[in-house]
């Protein structure tokens, strides 16, 4: 255990976003964590939060790391939907980073809706000015550290900006807890909180129905 | 034969007997008033006796899981892929204990062993056995062994459902449940393979309504036929495809019925070596307790319910080619663990090899699997501090 938490201060400091989300969560929640990675949230969260839960992970290399950490992880595709979870399962249901990889994004926000009571989600907003400016002057298809693919080769194919975002949460009776928006520090400054969609690297969002 | 043992084998291991005279109580509603257990341990029992792993074996194993008995022996062990020092289930660190199931021919009590009330040989009179008495009788080695607690019961097809009956019936006596390769309860066609099995053995003329070795003889061909069977549904299409396609023996039609293709050789071959070694009541036995095998009818009707009692972790894997236990059935396992909030986690491995995988030292999932169990590893020695 002490290990774990070891590992998660390792490398919390990369993923801010990770440490605001185990803010968000209040102690013995229960969590879904869709595409887990090697389960360090997870991992993190059970042994300074007794929170119970399940990772979900297509990558090998992922699952035998929640295994190696102690993390229920379930091999589970998260295009084939949530439907072995029922209604309302989960206090929480946590997707960070992969809203904009998979096929649908609208569907797979609706079933994290479903399962848990809310849902907490992160993703890279394309809106922010570098990757506008990006596409603007050289007429390509933004790569950068936080889009790393090209055009052809990336899993991102359903990027989305804060607005967009909001939008859709709007027309679908989503409700918009809590916003965090950061920059590639994960610092949340003042540009990024008085114009997110422009100076917005990460956005972080708690919602429910 | 092994011209010398190698680094990652547990050697030469020899098998030991445990005589119980305390009846075992049957499902069916008999009793075996004393029995004998064949078993084989590779690794050392630590000082807390916490760090025990049971192996149970599937339709056809037996106690002799890894290592080799003698020089002369041709093959190791039957998981041999996955125990030894340094493999998933590594004796560096576990003390693995596997056994021959009641009902077996290969030393535990069976049709093949004497009735000790008639002195005549046991034969078809063997007491039908299910998967919780063979959990209750493992139960009894544990305890002659001084094990309260084992860090890991593990298991591949029917042995997968002998360490999910483990979690049920004695959820305080385990840490963890590795269930490979199984399904909660057999399906219609599951069952239906069964039947023509053992048919196959019932309608053998030297079968003798079991007594065939009053006879001296055997139901050599019905084992065969039974053997063939099931080793089609322990293959999938694509792995029969690439070992042997439509290749013919001798490169041309014959326009008879000996063997000409490769798959009917390799089936024979397969269905005669078994008949010489498996007895022909115990293969009838083995099957029945598959069929019966359905914790959830036991308690009340749910898997849910049934796995409420559980207590310990599960590990579940399933192979994407297998047909025979597929991984819709292993998810049947997971989802209901779920949903009653048991820890567990799943892993499905992708290969061609059908459900004969879980023998075989598929990369991925022997990674998958010594992960998963080297936490287990870590956990005991966590705990012995």
């Amino acid at each position: 255990m002490a290990n774990d938490v070891q590992r998660i201060r390792e490398w919390m400091p990369e993923r801010n976003d990770l440490s605001l989300i185990s803010d968000w969560i209040p102690r013995n929640a229960s969590v879904l964590d869709l595409g887990c990675g090697d389960g360090a949230l997870l991992a993190y969260l059970k042994a300074n939060k007794g929170v119970r839960g399940y990772g979900l992970e297509i990558d090998q290399d992922n699952l035998a790391a929640c295994f190696e950490n102690g993390v229920n992880v379930i091999e589970q595709d998260l295009d084939n939907g949530l439907d072995n979870f029922q209604n309302d399962r989960f206090d929480y249901v946590v997707m960070t980073q992969a809203l904009q990889a998979v096929l649908r994004p609208d569907r797979i926000l609706a079933e994290m809706l479903r399962v848990g009571r809310e849902a907490i989600i992160t993703f890279p907003n394309f809106g922010h000015w570098r990757v506008r400016s990006y596409l603007a002057f050289k007429g390509r298809m933004p790569v950068s550290s936080a889009l790393p693919y090209e055009w052809y080769d990336t899993p991102n194919i359903h990027l989305c900006t804060v607005n967009d975002f909001e939008t859709h949460c709007r027309k679908n009776d989503i409700r918009i807890i809590q916003r965090e928006v950061v920059n590639r520090d994960h610092s949340s400054s003042t540009l990024p909180r008085l114009l997110p969609n422009l100076f917005g690297e990460i956005a972080i969002y708690r919602v429910t129905r | 034969m092994p011209e010398s043992i190698p680094q990652d084998s547990v050697g030469l291991v020899q098998p030991h007997t445990l005589h119980v005279d305390q009846p075992l109580e049957l499902e069916c509603g008999r009793q075996l008033p004393s029995y004998d257990l064949v078993y084989e341990t590779y690794g050392n029992l630590n000082a807390s006796a916490s760090n025990a792993v049971l192996i149970c074996h599937a339709l056809s194993g037996h106690h002799h899981a890894a290592g080799y008995h003698s020089m002369d022996e041709k093959r190791p062990g039957w998981w041999d892929s996955c125990i030894g020092p340094g493999k998933p289930i590594d004796t560096n660190r576990f003390f693995v204990v596997c056994l021959n199931n009641l009902g077996g021919c290969h030393g535990s009590s069976g049709p093949t062993s004497t009735n000790p009330e008639t002195g005549q040989l046991w034969g078809p009179d063997f007491p039908m056995m299910t998967v919780k008495d063979w959990v209750k009788s493992q139960a009894r080695l544990a305890d002659a062994l001084g094990i309260e607690q084992w860090a890991a019961v593990v298991g591949g097809s029917l042995g997968g459902m002998q360490a999910l009956q483990w979690a049920i019936d004695f959820p305080e006596r385990l840490r963890h449940s590795v269930v490979i390769a199984a399904a909660p309860k057999l399906s219609a066609q599951n069952i239906a393979f069964n039947e023509v099995a053992r048919q196959s053995i019932l309608t053998d003329p030297n079968f003798h309504g079991g007594r065939y070795y009053l006879h001296d003889t055997y139901p050599r061909q019905g084992l065969i036929l039974a053997r063939m069977v099931g080793h089609i549904t322990y293959l999938s299409d694509d792995a029969m495809r690439m070992k042997f396609g439509r290749d013919l023996r001798s490169g041309r039609f014959h326009f008879g019925f000996d063997v000409e293709f490769q798959v009917e050789s390799y089936l024979r071959h397969q269905g005669e070596t078994f008949s010489r070694n498996f007895d022909a009541n115990t293969y009838l036995l083995m099957t029945k307790a598959l069929d019966y095998f359905d914790p959830a009818r036991e308690q009340g009707g749910t898997l849910e319910q049934a796995l409420e009692r559980t207590r310990c972790g599960f590990l579940v894997m399933s192979f994407n080619s297998d047909w025979r236990f597929s991984p819709e059935r292993s998810r049947e396992i997971v989802n209901a663990l779920t949903h009653v909030g048991r820890d567990v986690s799943y892993a499905e491995i992708d290969t061609p090899k059908g459900h004969d995988a879980f023998l075989l030292p598929i990369p991925e999932y022997v990674k998958l699997f010594g992960a998963y169990l080297r936490r287990v590893a870590d956990e005991v020695d966590a705990d012995g501090q």
